[in-house]
């Protein structure tokens, strides 16, 4: 089954062209990364599956449908989100929005009100934010946002995530943690990921694919085969290593979009 | 007396309605209770009073969560510029409320984009307010002579309310209210994470508008009764300090409206039986509530 297809798709923004011909398949199930430069346009890809950027030509189909027309199956967490200090509102009631935010109307108290409350804490347990959900979401660390950030995009059991750079602006061992919580995710609950990644090393072992998007248009792979030292340089236009670590895993150095951010 | 709820010049009721409220404390409290309800320009002020000190801490709740002070700010400003328009044309001020500010809501709407940052619709919301200020003030001076009244549009009052101009008020409230609570859901959403709700389907956009059109229904309400400078004492620091004291969104309103509807109360209560001006009393006591949650929650 594929969850996402592409056919010789455009998109414009203002009327230049940020990406076109772009013809891409991901099947269900599958965890595919999304690399590329910065302002090469992979959120405009992440916004055009969700029909939020409309395509100037081509074609897309997203579970099954035209882009934005299958939104509720979709989980979506958008790019630098996070809420500051004095944003006065619980990460659980954050979670709940995910859920049943978009219904009008007051929840009344009932069996569909306990059955979301349940579900809320459920995800929660899943994402291992419990000890923190009740806690003013603007008081919350960067790694504790994101976490209930993706409660939130899996409160509605989405068939597909898309996660606009869920790693950036977190420390090391909390984006290792992001990265091992989204894989068990697209295992465990059987849901397609497609991750935009600012730093490929904290996912890279977990890939089913990889979407490149570089050079106005876009271009998927194998892992294996993209993460290499010459599609890489290519790609990003600078000299970059793929190098084996002594426990078998790949190590991208030298792309300043894939992991330089940590220089600062 | 149809639409001269404080009409530019004060009749001679309101003046003799002043000098009989000083009657004092009696210091016992069933006769000061029983004091408070026994004139009807009391009755109706209180009526009116409660009224808009509900729908002030419901909207008040969201116009805090989605950082529109601002913008209700300006919205009050052209309350001030509505009522003097009315003045100058004539017609009732409670007409000049509304029309300006729905206006203005309009307005605002327009300066906030789809994808504009935080600090172009602050400067665009600013220039507006100067416009509206300045519009304001160019009425009150085509109006010849003292526009006596002007303490009561800036800083308000609560005498001279009639029973037709509470039921004005209460249908006002009702339908902001039930348009709140019907959009409830997608309004909190919208304005906590406003991508994630767009993505989820919700006009955002749209929703926005419509809140600021019932911003502006409030905050021409609640001017009424606290003034156009005052308008804040209702509309934001009820609802800034439930949103110190409590971060459930239901209990923030809840609380939100006990706050504004216990400053309302007390302050017409202390109103009455003073010289000094209801506006005065429920910022005062709103702003120390505000300081003791910051202080001690």
């Amino acid at each position: 089954m594929t969850a996402v297809s592409f056919e010789g798709a455009e998109a414009r923004i203002g009327g230049t062209t940020i990406w076109r011909d772009v013809s891409l398949t991901v099947e269900r199930g599958q965890f595919v990364a999304v690399l590329g430069p910065n302002g090469s346009g992979k959120s405009t890809l992440v916004r055009a599956v969700l029909g939020l950027q409309p395509l100037a030509a081509g074609s897309a189909s997203v579970l099954g449908r035209p882009p934005g027309e299958a939104n509720d199956r979709i989980g979506y967490l958008p790019q630098r989100r996070s809420f500051d200090e004095s944003t006065r509102i619980r990460g659980a009631d954050v979670v709940r929005l995910g859920l049943d935010g978009a219904r009008w109307g007051l929840p009344l108290p009932g069996a569909r009100s306990r059955a979301a409350t349940r579900r809320v804490a459920e995800v929660i347990e899943l994402v291992s934010a419990t000890a923190y959900a009740d806690k003013p979401i603007g008081e919350l660390s960067g790694g504790e946002q994101q976490r209930l950030l993706i409660a939130q995009a899996l409160a509605r059991r989405p068939q597909l995530l898309l996660l606009d750079e869920p790693l950036d602006s977190l420390d090391l061992p909390n984006q290792a943690g992001v990265a091992a919580l989204v894989r068990s995710i697209c295992r465990e609950e059987d849901v397609t990921v497609l991750l935009v990644a600012h730093d490929v090393n904290p996912i890279l072992g977990y890939l089913d694919g990889v979407i490149y998007v570089a050079g106005g248009t876009a271009v998927e792979g194998a892992p294996e085969d993209v993460i290499s030292a010459e599609t890489l340089s290519a790609l990003y236009g600078v000299p970059i290593d793929v190098l084996r670590a002594s426990d078998g895993r790949l190590v991208v150095v030298g792309a300043p979009d894939l992991h330089g951010h940590h220089a600062h | 007396m149809g639409g001269s709820w404080w009409s530019a010049r004060p009749t001679c009721t309101g003046t003799m309605l002043t000098s009989s409220v000083f009657t004092g404390l009696s210091w016992n409290p069933v006769d000061d209770v029983h004091a408070l309800f026994t004139y009807p320009f009391m009755q109706h002020a209180l009526a009116a009073g409660t009224i808009v000190a509900v729908m002030a801490g419901v909207i008040g709740w969201f116009m805090v969560l989605r950082r529109q002070t601002f913008a209700g700010h300006t919205l009050s400003l052209t309350a001030f510029t509505g009522a003097s328009a009315a003045v100058l044309a004539g017609v009732p001020i409670v007409l000049g409320y509304f029309t300006v500010c729905g206006l203005g809501a309009l307005a605002l709407a327009g300066a906030s984009g789809p994808r504009r940052s935080q600090g172009t619709e602050s400067a665009a919301t600013g220039s507006i307010q100067a416009f509206a200020l300045g519009l304001g003030f160019l009425f009150v001076s085509l109006y010849h002579g003292v526009l006596n009244g002007l303490d009561s549009l800036l800083f308000g009052t609560f005498l001279g309310i009639t029973s037709s101009q509470v039921l004005v008020l209460l249908v006002v409230a009702v339908v902001a209210i039930a348009l709140v609570a019907v959009a409830a859901r997608p309004l909190l959403f919208a304005s906590v994470d406003p991508d994630v709700a767009r993505a989820s389907g919700v006009r955002v956009q749209l929703l926005g508008l419509g809140f600021l059109l019932v911003l502006g229904l409030s905050v021409a309400e609640t001017s009424q009764i606290t003034g156009a400078l005052l308008v804040f004492a209702l509309l934001v620091t009820p609802a800034a300090t439930a949103q110190r004291l409590t971060t459930r969104p239901l209990a923030g309103v809840v609380l939100s409206v006990a706050l504004a509807l216990l400053v309302t109360w007390l302050g017409l209560a202390l109103a009455y039986f003073s010289v000094y001006p209801v506006g005065f009393y429920i910022t005062s006591l709103s702003f120390a509530l505000y300081v003791l949650a910051r202080v001690f929650a």
